[in-house]
């Protein structure tokens, strides 16, 4: 056999254990845990951010870094792709 | 004539306008109502995508160049992190919601509970939605279109 395939084989011998060791510890569903921060954005994003939509505030205000990477991310997109299709005649 | 038959090119007509004005709308009610920025930018790039579709991106790409719609992307990501460090001057930190709570643009601070929509709400989040709405449209647009132009042809300058 050969070497890659012994070392694929591995790899996913390991990770599968993983995932099914998380399938057990998974978090129950509609059973929410950590509740502190969820209300406080709940209680007070009307009176911090001034807005009565409070996803837009945990996306664009709270979780503003969030935000920040995702642009970063489309932009690296967008350069990306104009690097590789501007085809220069040569 | 390039682009698809005359029946998509009307449909595609009456269909643009609805679409730009439905995206626009995501994007300036985005701190009041479901969606925002992304959301209503993707929106308004699929309307321009149809545009492609229909009319052929070589008719596309005479109306618009890809530099300027590149350049109106970094606009919107120049001016979503100048907000956020006008947060750090006139706020305390990296992304500060300065206008909240002031008498200016976007200042009124809403009641607590369920209360009506008011569109002069928001602070920042307004502008930031703005911003990264022109940046997404741009985005996403110019991918497309370049996409399409460079599949059409096989060498091409500029």
């Amino acid at each position: 056999m050969e070497k890659r395939t012994i070392v694929a084989v591995l790899v996913f011998a390991i990770v599968a254990v993983f995932f099914f060791f998380s399938v057990f510890m998974v978090h129950p569903f509609g059973k929410p845990g950590q509740v502190n921060m969820d209300d406080h954005i709940i209680a007070n994003t009307q009176n911090e951010t001034g807005t009565n939509n409070a996803v837009t505030s945990v996306v664009f205000d709270y979780r503003g870094f969030d935000t920040l990477g995702e642009a970063t991310i489309l932009f690296a997109a967008v350069a990306g792709v104009l690097m590789i299709f501007r085809r220069v005649k040569q | 004539m390039s682009g698809m038959s005359k029946i998509v090119k009307t449909a595609v007509n009456i269909l643009f306008p609805l679409t730009m004005i439905f995206g626009l709308y995501v994007i300036a009610h985005g701190h009041l109502t479901p969606g925002g920025g992304f959301q209503g930018g993707a929106i308004v790039a699929s309307g321009c995508a149809m545009i492609v579709v229909a009319y052929g991106s070589k008719w596309v790409f005479k109306q618009i160049k890809e530099k300027r719609l590149s350049s109106f992307e970094s606009i919107g990501a120049v001016g979503f992190i100048a907000v956020a460090l006008l947060g750090l001057v006139f706020s305390t930190v990296f992304f500060g919601n300065f206008l909240a709570g002031s008498s200016l643009l976007f200042g009124t601070i809403p009641a607590t509970g369920s209360t009506g929509a008011d569109f002069n709400t928001g602070g920042v989040l307004p502008l930031m939605n703005f911003a990264v709405g022109v940046k997404v449209i741009a985005g996403l647009f110019v991918i497309v279109l370049v996409m399409a132009y460079a599949s059409s042809v096989k060498e091409w300058d500029t």
